[in-house]
């Protein structure tokens, strides 16, 4: 049986006077999964994490959170945290008050061993009494990932949470989030850093100009797609490069890179595979393979440059 | 369109209550640090200032009450409220309504703060709510402040009334507490319409400007000579009506007006807001719900409504023109004088003699004679006469009167010297103010309360 879903949403629309923000999206998101949404700037990723947070209401379609129709009117659905454009938090009051502000807005019982285990999470117990108007951008991206944390949501939507993370910031937020969607907590978070969501999301949407030109799971996306630039570093770089000129599906990119140690070459994976398998025969050892952008990143950009050739 | 949003059943959506709203809101103004500051001046500043002028020689005579600080304690938070009236109310209200809703648009924490509480309705309310009591704990702080240095310094004494009746220190109490609760109407009504500028005009400093420069325009309103009836209509009319408080009876008819105009200001201008915000999309972070359309439905229906309470006033009062008319500054005149000779009688140690007795009256013109005598001006020259018993030739002193648009007058003494020319008199344990020398009044503009 399939998993129960968080967000299921139906030819969603939504214009903003004659700017079509939102054309026809159809988004499935099951329990306990994290899901990326990419696309370029203006695509609609903004508009429609509005619309899961209650900040705006659709102008046709149908949408279902945690199990239950969203009707017409402005709120955010019981069970949903998160936030766009950036935490809402007040720089006169402290880490800590920021936190305990909203949980006595919201009436929980929230202990202060909450609000204290919350700052851990995201790695703030530090500089929890210091006031928030000191703080950097991503640190206020992890209060901010606090403070959503606080409602024990069911359904997280997040926007561009690692923007101006350091690498421990980044390393406590993606550590919240895995835990959270092990305990079932559908997380929804948008981003242009390729590499994050590639590292926490099970499945991605793509959108372009409003459109849903992608949804599923990553692997799904890089089978499906084109041919990738990979990195290719062996022992024989010279024999490599006549192994790969004779191997049918592979192209060299002769201008792909300036060392000489390594080859660029263009391919789909059952070709690539077929190389390294014929590079080993040939007791040529490989030292490093990659793509030379993500799979993820390769698709969106070919997906939405598609998208927006006229 | 495909489908149609299913608005049969909504998500489940318990939205924050009011009370938790208002609590959060307040927490936010207080960790603000020029809201603490002006706590702190509110609830200090006019009792230092109140005890320090009391001690000086020269005091405040430009302001009402301001030349009694010395005989009671009382005078002090009704100067403070004159002050208040003209600069602290309007510039408080600023700060605080002003500022209410366009801080979120500075912190551009609205999406954060709509996610948490669910309803821009309890939104509003809360920061409506929150505002108003901040700005109560102002209000409250200036006169309870003012009040405190006053009797501290001076002393629970006797107010002279804006008539020259003498008020028990328990009804000069009962008057300045009212006189500050009177003044809590125009408060709200600039409160509001900083709101609804904070609303209307988003991020721009115009919102927080907007109180401050109503009460401005009109203080500036309240100098021209306008007819009466667009004067007592005007939401700011009640900062000065409150002196009517301090008659003999009272000039209740004004206050009232003012009051019930300032609330009414203050309802339409907080709806207005309120149909403004809830109309406001959050979605678009370009919007801070400013723009033209938010501009002209937030002023327009307040227009609507100046013209509307111009039009009832003038209907609903005999007064025409600037409401100062020859008989009404005479009676002004002549009753304040009976009651202050009172006092001065008392000084001096004279048999006392009652206001009935003095039968005073006064009979004054404008210009010389050569100008009608009415309107407003510093050219007013009064004669008043007066009787004492067993004294067949009546008595008779000079004031120069300078009339303000508003009905308040300062009456100056001119002579005789041992009546009302110099300021001092000699009473047996020495030198003593005289309170015929120069004092305050005021003509009622609507119509004349027989006293």
């Amino acid at each position: 049986m399939d998993a129960p879903l968080a967000i299921r949403a139906r030819g969603i629309t939504k214009c903003f006077g004659d700017v079509v923000a939102l054309d026809g999206v159809d988004l499935d998101v099951a329990a306990g999964q994290i899901h990326g949404l990419v696309g370029p700037n203006g695509a609609g990723k903004t508009t429609l994490l509005g619309l899961l947070l209650g900040l705006a209401v659709a102008d046709g379609g149908n949408l279902e959170i945690l199990g239950t129709p969203v009707a017409r009117a402005l709120a955010a659905p019981d069970g949903v945290a998160g936030f766009v454009d950036g935490p809402g938090l007040y720089p006169s009051l402290t880490a800590r008050q920021n936190l305990a502000a909203l949980a006595a807005l919201h009436g929980s019982d929230v202990a202060t061993t909450a609000i204290d285990d919350a700052l851990e999470q995201v790695g703030l117990t530090d500089v929890a009494g210091d006031r928030a108007s000191g703080f950097s951008l991503g640190m206020r991206q992890r209060l901010g990932l606090a403070a959503a944390l606080l409602t024990r949501p069911r359904l997280l939507v997040l926007d561009e949470p690692a923007n101006g993370l350091d690498p421990a910031g980044k390393r406590h937020v993606h550590g919240v989030l895995t835990r959270l969607a092990t305990d079932g907590t559908s997380v929804v978070l948008s981003s242009h850093r390729m590499d994050d969501l590639e590292a926490l999301c099970s499945e991605v949407t793509i959108l372009a100009t409003g459109r849903v030109v992608f949804t599923g799971p990553l692997a799904k996306l890089a089978a499906e797609n084109r041919e990738l630039d990979y990195r290719l570093r062996t022992s024989d770089p010279q024999a490599a490069r006549r192994l790969a000129a004779d191997t049918a599906g592979i192209h060299i990119d002769v201008a792909g890179t300036r060392d000489a140690e390594v080859l660029v070459v263009r391919a789909l994976v059952p070709a690539l595979d077929d190389l390294v398998v014929r590079l080993v025969h040939a007791g040529i050892a490989v030292r490093e393979i990659a793509p030379v952008v993500s799979p993820l990143e390769a698709a969106f950009l070919a997906l939405t440059e598609q998208e927006a050739r006229p | 369109m495909t489908a149609i949003l299913a608005a049969d059943r909504a998500v489940g959506t318990p939205r924050v209550p009011v009370a938790r709203g208002f609590r959060f809101e307040l927490v936010k103004l207080v960790s603000q640090w020029r809201i603490r500051l002006l706590v702190l001046a509110c609830w200090i500043a006019p009792a230092l200032f109140v005890a320090a002028v009391s001690q000086q020689g020269s005091l405040p005579v430009d302001t009402l009450f301001g030349r009694w600080m010395h005989a009671t304690g009382w005078a002090g938070p009704l100067v403070t409220l004159g002050f208040a009236g003209t600069w602290a109310l309007p510039l408080l209200t600023s700060v605080v309504a002003g500022d209410m809703f366009a801080s979120e648009d500075r912190l551009g924490t609205w999406r954060h703060l709509l996610v948490a509480v669910r309803s821009p309705r309890r939104i509003f309310v809360a920061k409506a709510l929150a505002s108003l009591t901040v700005i109560l704990l102002l209000v409250v702080g200036l006169a309870c402040s003012s009040a405190a240095g006053g009797l501290l310094a001076v002393g629970n004494q006797p107010l002279v009334g804006l008539d020259g009746h003498l008020l028990t220190p328990g009804d000069a109490a009962g008057k300045v507490l009212l006189a500050w609760v009177c003044v809590l109407a125009p408060t709200l009504a600039l409160a509001a319409v900083g709101l609804l500028g904070s609303v209307a005009l988003g991020r721009s400093p115009m919102g927080l400007l907007l109180p401050a420069l109503v009460a401005l325009s009109m203080q500036l309103a309240q100098m021209l000579p306008l007819p009466v009836a667009v004067r007592v209509a005007l939401p700011g009319y009640a900062f000065i009506a409150w002196n009517g408080l301090f008659t003999s009876p009272a000039q209740l008819g004004p206050l009232l007006i003012g009051v019930v105009v300032s609330l009414v200001w203050a309802a339409t201008a907080t709806a207005l807001a309120y149909l403004l915000f809830l109309r406001r999309d959050f979605t678009n972070l370009a919007d801070d719900g400013s723009g033209g359309r938010a501009v002209t439905a937030g002023v327009l229906p307040l227009v609507g409504i100046l013209a509307a309470t111009v039009g009832v006033v003038a209907e609903a009062t005999p007064a025409t023109g600037s409401g100062i008319q020859q008989d009404k500054v005479q009676r002004s005149v002549a009753t304040a004088f009976a009651h202050l000779y009172r006092m001065q009688t008392a000084q001096l140690h004279r048999p006392d003699v009652t206001e009935a007795q003095l039968k005073a009256t006064a009979t004054c013109n404008k210009g010389g004679g050569k100008l009608a005598a009415e309107g407003p001006g510093n050219d007013w020259r009064c004669v008043v006469s007066w009787h004492l018993p067993d004294v067949e030739a009546a008595g008779s002193a000079i004031y120069q009167l300078d009339v303000t648009p508003d009905g308040r007058f300062v009456a100056d003494g001119d002579g005789p010297k041992e009546v009302n020319g110099y300021f001092l008199v000699r009473t047996p344990t020495g030198d003593a103010p005289n309170p015929l020398w120069q004092f305050d009044g005021n003509v009622e503009l609507l119509h004349s309360t027989k006293g």
